[in-house]
């Protein structure tokens, strides 16, 4: 731990950032390079680099404050309106840089979705919710917005419960429909990266385990990057498991290994629940 | 008395005061509308709010008053709410948090502690002079469309704001642009709000008095206005024009005009009210 | 796409600019037909004689009578809503039920709503005829009927400003005034008030700048005498009363009776936006106060 921290160097000690990968040859679908970012004076990520496996779960888990959401919404930009926001270093999605100012933030988030900590459902019917993605693309074939609504919601796991009720207000579903409705609007555009913030913190633990069962399966056809603070969920479901601390990223690996034989002394005492 | 009774005292005294206080201030404003009731209801008839003025006062009627009224009313709105809502967008969603914002902010709350002839003057020499509509029911109409300017601009950015930010976050997130956000998601859910301050700052517009005496419009006019370059009256001058004849007819005519003029306000208020009701039992996430 | 997103955010500034410019356009005119003014009339003589009568054959521009007969009113309105608002303020909010606070709040809301010309009619017709009766020498047209109902208007003002201030102490405070075994009287004035005095201070200040710019009350009640006085019983005029009496007859533009109501204007605005930046200053730092 000192030597850490008391390295000139910070470069030298940076942590392994390649996954253990399998067999299989996937590609790196999203990459950080050296990304510092600052809210004003404050500095909240700290020379950060990690490399994402295409069609993989990688979990973020650290104390609350260690930047983890922070470092996820970098992925789609949605940092970009907060106040004071600054960022140094590179992040790039199948090998492109995606701050480059050639790039429409409209066109990333396409395919790059979202889903959110506390579900957040339009105030409109549930059908409406998963056409909107669509709708601002000025799609008006009201057949194909349909069946991809349909599609979405089915993918999801919510359809067969609500499907008679499309034209319902999704504020009246219960907050686990209610994540998946959100989870089928970030489907219904079609993204090929799904980032969550903590999806399932504000659900009972029936509900999270649904969301759970859904994340394992959506891995076969989109890359998704989850940020939690509870360790059981994140050694369940993740293949790669990042471990954040006051903005510095401390260790990067498969999930096995960091939960069962971490190398570094920090993880090793969160993951035991000495803090955090 | 020992100290804790006579604190008791002063409890229940203050208890029965601000009691007493409050049910009074309502009751004067009962007595107000019960005396302007008892004295102009006896004079209220189709034919009074279809009559022209007249120098007879059992002759007169308030029909170029309320048409004038009507007139100015629509002009205000259309001018003043595109304007206020558009500038409450603007502070609200695309302004920083820099020098400039804190200025509008500051010069905002000077706009609204204004005095309402200051507006008048203003008028007068910008809209009446310089761009030479002269006593028009527009000069008029611009005129209050300023001073409401103000109220619906901060009543706009309180509905926006209470929005919450996840709608702001979900809609972004699916690749929509900030225009995209604001128009499909936010201003649908603040709209019930923004009304209700457009509606309640129209009510203060109909009520005007001064800004419009300055700006020229006039206490005597023969024929309604039938375009916004017209002269015109409105109903609180044919009011103020009637409270200051000596003769006793022609103040009965003013009570009777009050009635329809209260009418009005409180019709106003009552259905921003129930808007605001209703919008806030839908704003609950 | 993107070149829509501009244009809107450009059309959008626009309409905030518009605010802009009706500042810039008030300070403007008023100083413009100020400054023509004080080239006919000396600074001296418009802020020291007490003669103010520019529509007379023998004129004399002295500001004084307008600027008494203003602050007369005022003093009398403020004299009225700031106890009476205050007393109500502090009912509500410590001492009414809920239920009960629902139904009196809205209606003293109506209070603030009814037009202004309406409360002169009111002054005029049912205030001072009233007054008259154990007033004798009450004149048909005084400063005391206009003023009470002035504050009357204005109570509304204070009390809902004054709640929010009271309401927005936190609840900590009262509960640690009650556990010393206080009294509800005793929370409300020495813990309550108190903290919320920066609030109360700020409605106070806004309601005398009301009071100071309201115009058809005194226009209707008060008379159009200016005199340099403070008995509230006789004919007055204010600032305001003398815009309306000069726009009411046809005075031809660059006369200098035309220009008088600018120079009357720049006093009332002066006085006006000195009040409303010190009670945003107040607020502003009570808010960081709070937060």
């Amino acid at each position: 731990m000192e030597s850490e921290t008391q390295n000139p160097n910070p470069k030298a000690s940076k942590v392994e950032t390649k996954p253990k990968m399998d067999s299989k040859d996937q590609s790196f679908k999203l990459q950080a390079n050296n990304v510092d970012v600052f809210y004003g004076d404050f500095q909240a990520i700290k020379n950060i680099s990690l490399d994402i496996l295409e069609r993989s779960i990688t979990a973020f888990i650290g104390p609350s404050g260690c930047g983890k959401s922070t470092f996820l919404r970098l992925f789609n930009r949605m940092n970009d309106y907060i106040d004071g926001f600054h960022m140094e270093g590179e992040i790039s999605l199948d090998k492109q840089d995606i701050y480059d100012p050639s790039i429409k933030v409209e066109e990333l988030r396409k395919t790059v979705g979202m889903v959110f900590q506390k579900p957040n459902p339009f105030p409109k019917s549930i059908y409406e919710n998963v056409a909107y993605g669509l709708r601002i693309q000025g799609i008006k074939d009201e057949d194909f917005i349909e069946k991809r609504v349909v599609e979405s919601l089915k993918q999801a796991t919510l359809f067969s419960e609500i499907k008679d009720d499309l034209d319902k207000q999704a504020l009246a579903l219960s907050g686990g429909q209610q994540q998946r409705l959100c989870i089928a609007r970030a489907l219904a555009v079609k993204p090929s990266v799904l980032l969550m913030d903590e999806p399932t913190s504000a659900l009972d633990p029936i509900s999270s385990g649904k969301i759970e069962d859904l994340v394992h399966e959506l891995k076969k056809n989109y890359t998704i990057v989850i940020v939690t603070h509870n360790m059981q969920q994140a050694g369940r479901v993740s293949d790669n498991t990042a471990f954040l601390y006051m903005g510095e990223l401390i260790e990067y690996g498969d999930t096995q290994k960091i939960f069962t034989n971490p190398e570094k002394d920090r993880t090793q005492n969160y993951i035991t629940g000495r803090f955090g | 008395m020992n100290k804790v009774n006579t604190s008791r005292f002063k409890d229940k005294a203050f208890r029965r005061l601000g009691m007493v206080v409050t049910v009074s201030c309502l009751l004067i404003l009962a007595v107000f509308v019960g005396f302007v009731l008892y004295m102009g209801l006896d004079r209220l008839s189709w034919e009074f709010l279809m009559s022209l003025p007249s120098r007879f006062a059992d002759q007169s009627g308030i029909y170029t008053a309320w048409i004038g009224s009507i007139w100015v009313l629509v002009l205000t709105t259309l001018i003043s709410f595109p304007l206020g809502v558009g500038a409450g967008i603007y502070l609200e969603e695309y302004g920083k948090k820099n020098k400039l914002a804190t200025f509008l902010e500051i010069n905002i709350a000077n706009l609204a502690g204004v005095p309402s002839i200051i507006y008048g003057l203003l008028g007068l020499e910008v809209f009446v002079r310089i761009m030479q509509m002269g006593n028009s029911i527009l000069a008029g109409a611009l005129t209050l469309a300023l001073l409401i300017l103000p109220i619906i601009i901060v009543s706009t950015r309180e509905s926006l704001r209470a929005v919450p930010s996840s709608i702001r976050d979900a809609s972004n997130a699916l690749g929509a642009s900030k225009w995209q956000t604001i128009w499909n998601q936010v201003l649908p859910a603040s709209f019930g709000g923004i009304l209700t301050g457009v509606i309640l700052a129209l009510s203060r517009a109909v009520g005007e008095t001064a800004p419009l005496i300055v700006v020229g419009a006039l206490a005597y006019v023969p024929f309604a206005p039938r375009g916004p370059l017209d002269e015109f009256t409105v109903l609180p001058i044919q009011i103020f024009n009637w409270v200051s004849r000596p003769q006793h007819e022609f103040v009965i005519n003013a009570a009777a005009a009050i009635i329809v003029l209260l009418l009005i306000t409180f019709v106003m208020n009552g259905i921003a009210v129930y808007l605001r009701n209703r919008w806030q039992s839908k704003m609950k996430w | 796409m993107r070149v829509k997103e501009k244009i809107i955010e450009k059309v959008l500034a626009a309409c905030a600019l518009v605010t802009v410019l009706t500042t810039l356009g008030i300070i403007l005119i008023l100083a413009v037909e100020a400054f023509v003014f004080f080239q006919d009339v000396s600074i001296l003589e418009f802020l020291t004689s007490t003669q103010w009568t520019p529509l007379f054959t023998e004129k004399n521009y002295g500001i004084l009578p307008l600027l008494s007969g203003t602050a007369l009113t005022t003093l009398i309105a403020i004299t009225v809503a700031l106890p009476v608002g205050l007393t109500i303020a502090v009912y509500l909010n410590e001492y009414a039920h809920e239920r009960v606070r629902k139904v009196l709040k809205p209606m003293l809301e109506i209070l603030a709503v009814v037009p202004t010309v309406v409360y002169g009619f009111f002054a005029l017709m049912i205030v001072t005829p009233f007054l008259k009766t154990f007033i004798p020498g009450l004149a048909g047209f005084n400063a005391l009927s206009p003023g009470i109902v002035m504050g009357i208007m204005i109570i509304p003002f204070v009390s809902s400003l004054s709640e929010d201030a009271l309401s927005s102490v936190p609840n900590s405070l009262r509960q640690a005034s009650f556990g010393m075994g206080s009294t509800k009287f005793q929370t409300a004035f020495r813990v309550m008030v108190p903290a919320a005095s920066s609030g109360i201070i700020v409605s106070a200040i806004l309601a005398i700048s009301r009071a100071i710019g309201e115009t058809m009350i005194v226009a209707i009640a008060a008379g159009q005498q200016p005199r340099f006085t403070f008995d509230p019983t006789v004919p007055i005029e204010t600032i305001t009363a003398y815009i309306v009496q000069v726009s009411m007859g046809d005075v031809p533009y660059g006369s200098i009776a035309y220009k008088t109501i600018f120079a009357a204007g720049i006093t009332l605005f002066i006085f006006t936006f000195i009040l409303n930046n010190i009670s945003y200053w107040i607020k502003t730092k009570y808010q960081e106060k709070y937060e």
